[in-house]
């Protein structure tokens, strides 16, 4: 918490702005980037495509049921402010996190919706990982699927980008091992059997086959953190949205995948 | 040497840089001695000429140690010949040779803490808890491997000609 702090008063908007242009003239020339779905069998790449095979269609289909279900104190649904989802939450889920001007810091899709859940509809927040948090994130994130990702537009993002830039290159745990080490400098190796992704969070929620079931980008850090042997963040700290920050702007560009499916 | 960074604000650039440079000092030579126990071993040149423990390793062992991933965790990023492991990483060199290449006491500094010969290693200090940033609780002030273990698989990397 206080390393953020420091973090963000040391760090300047301009690098930021360098930061992006420096994205955008890559992209511009030799985009590197990849998504783990170019290196995923032609099997799961399949089941990720075709939402009948998908298995994370069931979770956006409670999604879907519980947009337009009245709940809370208020008795109202999502829908009856929000009308259709495919016109109103197009594009949304691929711009998150976004600068929430009251609080004065990013904030990521799942609080978005419980800030929703609690003032709007009056209802008791979901908990984190919780069916229907993660269902209704899928649900508003599937309505972004094949768009690009847009997140880190907004200047006022950029001590907080660059935070998360900081978490990403700082050696952690008793691996002492970094994110980057893995993600920029090894991406395409094997780690033992596991080939290393780049980490572009293009597809969250995602349905992971080890797990069994639907889960956060909070969720699949806590399991790149446990590998380090390191303190995980705590759910919904600055320190985890700085890092999702982080890492969505990183990808900004590549194509929405939600819900996609990872080994 | 202990150079403590249990504060996270403090793992900032200047003292990466410093720490760095700390590392890279001991590196040119002058002896220092690791944040373990009070028999903290010496290193000099990149190497610990005495053994850990007063038990010889054993190779047996250190193999064994060496082909776990929740244990060594070696091949996670080396390959070695350990023809039965399948999934072996490819993120260093192949530990096949290793006995050629460096002395036994190289091949104990290296185990012990790979900073001291290379400060910008990936490789996880397996003897050393200092300089560590957030470990978690769980492993927090534990080394990866005991000194004994060290000793086994220092035995095992010997063998490996
Ligand atoms: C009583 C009306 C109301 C209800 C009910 C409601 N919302 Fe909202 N929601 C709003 C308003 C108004 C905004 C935008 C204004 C703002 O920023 O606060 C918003 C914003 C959002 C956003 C951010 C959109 C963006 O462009 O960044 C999301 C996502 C969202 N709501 C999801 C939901 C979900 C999911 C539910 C049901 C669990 C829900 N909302 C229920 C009124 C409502
Ligand atoms: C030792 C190497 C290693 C380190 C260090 C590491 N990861 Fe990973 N990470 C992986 C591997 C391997 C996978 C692929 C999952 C698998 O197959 O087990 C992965 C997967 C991911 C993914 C999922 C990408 C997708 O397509 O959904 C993200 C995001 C990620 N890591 C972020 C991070 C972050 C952030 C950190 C630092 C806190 C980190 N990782 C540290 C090895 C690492
Ligand atoms: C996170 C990756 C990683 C892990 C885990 C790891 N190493 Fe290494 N190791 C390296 C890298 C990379 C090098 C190359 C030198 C360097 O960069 O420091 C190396 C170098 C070595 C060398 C010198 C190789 C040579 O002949 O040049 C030996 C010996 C060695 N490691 C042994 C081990 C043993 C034994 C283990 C398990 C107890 C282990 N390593 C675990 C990454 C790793």
């Amino acid at each position: 918490m206080r390393s953020i702090d420091i973090v963000l008063r040391c760090v300047s908007t301009s690098g930021f702005v360098l930061m992006l242009v420096l994205l955008d003239s890559l992209s511009a020339t030799t985009d590197t980037r990849r998504s783990t779905y170019d290196d995923m069998s032609r099997d799961i790449r399949a089941m990720q495509d075709d939402d009948m095979a998908n298995p994370a269609s069931l979770w956006v289909n409670d999604g879907a049921a519980l947009w337009s279900q009245p709940a809370g104190a208020a008795q109202m649904s999502c829908a009856d402010c929000h009308g259709d989802a495919a016109t109103s939450m197009k594009g949304v889920a691929a711009r998150y996190p976004v600068f929430d001007a009251a609080r004065g810091k990013p904030v990521g899709l799942e609080a978005r919706i419980n800030h929703c859940r609690k003032t709007r509809q009056q209802a008791p927040a979901f908990a984190p990982e919780s069916r229907d948090l993660l269902a209704l994130t899928a649900f508003v994130g599937r309505q972004s699927r094949g768009l690009p990702i847009t997140t880190g537009d907004d200047p006022r993002l950029a001590p907080f980008v660059e935070a998360g830039r900081m978490i990403f290159e700082r050696r952690q745990g008793q691996l002492n091992l970094s994110c980057a080490i893995c993600h920029d400098h090894n991406a395409g190796k094997r780690l033992a059997s596991a080939l290393i992704p780049q980490a572009h969070p293009t597809g969250y929620p995602i349905y992971r086959l080890e797990w069994q079931s639907l889960g956060s980008l909070a969720r699949r850090l806590r399991n790149c953190m446990a590998g380090m042997r390191a303190a995980p963040y705590a759910t919904g700290s600055d320190e985890i949205v700085a890092l999702e920050l982080f890492l969505m702007a990183r990808a900004r560009g590549m194509a929405t995948e939600t819900p996609a499916v990872r080994p | 040497m202990r150079v403590q960074r249990s504060n996270p604000a403090l793992s900032s650039r200047p003292l990466d840089c410093f720490v760095a440079s700390l590392l890279a000092m001991t590196a040119i030579g002058v002896a220092v001695t690791l944040g373990v126990a009070d028999d903290a071993p010496t290193i000099a040149n990149g190497a610990i000429t005495t053994p850990l423990t007063a038990t010889p390793g054993d190779p047996v062992r250190g193999r064994k140690i060496v082909a776990n991933r929740q244990v060594g965790l070696c091949l996670l990023c080396h390959t070695a010949p350990i023809a039965e492991e399948r999934f072996q990483g490819d993120l260093a060199p192949d530990l096949a040779g290793a006995g050629a290449r460096w002395s036994e006491a190289e091949l104990r500094a290296r185990v012990v803490d790979a900073r001291i010969s290379n400060p910008s290693t990936i490789m996880p200090p397996y003897g050393a808890t200092g300089d560590l940033t957030r470990v978690a609780a769980a492993f927090h002030g534990k080394q990866l491997l005991s000194p004994q273990e060290i000793e086994d698989v220092v035995a095992y990397l010997v063998t490996l000609k």
